[in-house]
């Protein structure tokens, strides 16, 4: 049998040499990633002093400027572009692939790649100084599906917050469990702009996912939450194009806001519009009745739902088909061909791109096709 | 084994028992850098700061924890930890420093962990039973060595991309012959001393 003691020697060895060497590193670290404060310049308007070594993304942050961040800095979602004006370096390997090549020459950053190191100067989009932290309370919380909810949160007293149908907000939780950080995602607003006091999302429950878990199983009715708004540029464009809009499963959110939005400024009837919405089963589809309400009330809006596997005892009036099976179908049916149209898509990477490709091959532009991928 | 003065351990570690010509140790990175002679150099220069450091932080746990504690057969997790530790802080002081030399090293710098030069030094330091000195001595002895073995690689690659190579030898397998060819000539430093 081996002795205990031996045991016991060789993990305090070992774990002896790591905490001399853990020491070592982090008495390096407070002396060479010491740069003391540096000027950061933005857009040639706002000076500020902040304390560098840390990256440009949580230094702007810490500054009240956020940028967009769908990922929450991890370097993978390529939202927090920003140009810098100073010299910081070469692009790093982790940037180039989100960059175009004007953007390189540009000198355009992944504000979360970038450190802070000496004085840095940056230009950014005016509209990002209106991105605020938002400390909401949960309203409430309501089932939509067996994974979807509708989170409804009160916006804090004298917040003024103003955004466009489309937009979306980081929702930031904290650490739990075995989630050591503080994590952002992003989720379009469901809610209108119109409702000045409120917030809504609609979140599905990712298995394994960070946000969605801790939004699931621990938020709760009266707890605080912090949003950072509002973000992005999916928006409805002021034309008279037909709007082939494709959002399933909780790709509904910014759908519900821009059809809320368009009816409360009394223009929902004005334009063809085309909404595609769909899940696997019946018990993933909600809404119905409102949308159904939607296209009897005008005549212009088409609600289009679809079930691809109707479950065992459900009830599904069509035939089942896969929404993008769908969408191609109705283009050769029912949305005249000669029609001016724009293409409105919200959800996973690969049914965007499978709905791209529909559209395209029915004479669509890509310039024409605004989207919001989720991340 | 008779003691090796100082001086003729470093000038033996250097040339006669280089450590990537004699040992064949640290030839991944090795070829992958030599052909641009800036980051040889510059790697060079990190191979030889973390050999001393990794040697003047080994001795002492050596011969003061693992020899009294009866516990030599840790010497490999011990070093290894040593290496990590000296790479990880080498990579944050190169990223001060000098930002061109770190982005030319991209992923060689943390991978001088995995460089078998550096643990094969401090082994040879334990195996072959050296004081502090002379341990500080054959790791900086080696790092020189390994230095000057890159940079002559580095030299020697600018004018063989200017030759014609064979097709199936461009690369790593002309390196490789180019090393070859230089430990056949540094061989024949060998009949001056012999340090083992």
């Amino acid at each position: 049998m081996f002795p205990l003691s031996t045991l016991a020697a060789q993990a305090l060895l070992i774990g002896g040499v790591s905490v001399l060497m853990a020491v070592m590193i982090s008495v390096i670290d407070s002396i060479v990633n010491n740069y003391g404060d540096v000027q950061l310049d933005i857009n040639g308007k706002k000076q500020v002093t902040v304390k560098g070594g840390s990256k440009l993304l949580g230094t702007l942050a810490d500054q009240g400027i956020f940028l967009p961040s769908a990922c929450g800095g991890r370097g993978s979602c390529g939202a927090c572009k920003c140009q810098v004006k100073s010299d910081v370096g070469p692009h790093l390997p982790t940037e180039v692939p989100y960059l175009t090549q004007q953007e390189l020459r540009e000198n355009v950053r992944l504000a979360c790649q970038v450190k802070v190191k000496a004085d840095i100067g940056i230009q950014i989009p005016e509209e990002l100084f209106n991105i605020k932290k938002l400390s909401c309370t949960v309203e409430s919380m309501t089932n939509l599906t067996y994974d979807i909810k509708e989170v409804r949160l009160k916006l804090p007293e004298g917040s003024d917050l103003t955004y466009t149908a489309g937009q979306y907000g980081q929702i930031e939780v904290p650490a739990y469990g075995g989630i050591r950080e503080p994590s952002a995602r992003a989720y379009s607003f469901a809610s209108a702009p119109q409702e000045k006091d409120t917030l809504e999302f609609l979140i599905r429950l990712v298995p394994g996912g960070t946000v969605t878990t801790y939004v699931h199983k621990f938020l709760k009715v009266g707890d605080k939450i912090n949003v950072v708004a509002p973000v992005g540029d999916f928006r409805v464009h002021d034309t008279q194009a037909a709007m082939i809009c494709v959002g399933g499963g909780s790709g509904m959110a910014p759908f519900r806001s821009i059809f809320r939005d368009m009816e409360a400024r009394g223009v929902l009837g004005e334009r063809d519009i085309w909404y595609f919405f769909g899940g696997h089963s019946v018990k993933d589809l909600y809404f119905m009745d409102w949308l159904k309400e939607l296209a009897a009330k005008y005549e212009r809006f088409h609600f289009i739902p679809a079930v691809s596997e109707p479950g065992p005892g459900e009830v599904w009036e069509g035939k089942p088909a896969r929404l993008i099976d769908v969408l191609a179908e109705r283009f050769k049916t029912e949305i005249p061909r000669e029609l001016a149209k724009e293409g409105y898509l919200c959800g996973s990477p690969g049914m965007l791109d499978a709905s791209m490709e529909i559209m395209r091959k029915n004479g669509m532009t890509d310039d024409k096709i605004y989207f919001d991928k989720f991340a | 084994m008779s003691y090796v003065d100082p001086i003729t351990l470093l000038f033996a570690s250097i040339f006669t028992s280089n450590i990537i010509l004699a040992n064949f140790l640290g030839t991944c990175s090795f070829i992958a850098i030599s052909k641009d002679l800036g980051s040889s150099n510059g790697l060079g220069i990190a191979v030889i700061v973390v050999l001393v450091l990794s040697s003047a932080i080994s001795w002492p746990i050596l011969h003061y924890i693992l020899i009294p504690w009866n516990m030599i057969y840790l010497d490999l997790f011990a070093y290894i930890i040593v290496v990590a530790a000296v790479v990880q802080a080498l990579e944050m002081i190169i990223e001060r420093v000098s930002p061109a030399l770190y982005m030319s090293l991209g992923i060689y710098l943390p991978l001088i962990v995995a460089n078998c030069a550096i643990l094969g030094v401090v082994l040879f330091m334990e195996i072959r039973n050296y004081d502090y000195v002379q341990a500080l001595i054959f790791g900086l002895g080696s790092g020189i060595g390994w230095w000057l073995a890159i940079i002559l690689a580095a030299a020697m690659r600018k004018k063989i991309d200017k030759s014609n190579v064979p097709a199936g030898l461009k690369g790593p397998g002309i390196t490789l012959i180019t090393m070859g060819l230089m430990a056949m000539a540094f061989v024949g430093f060998s009949g001056i001393l012999r340090v083992q």
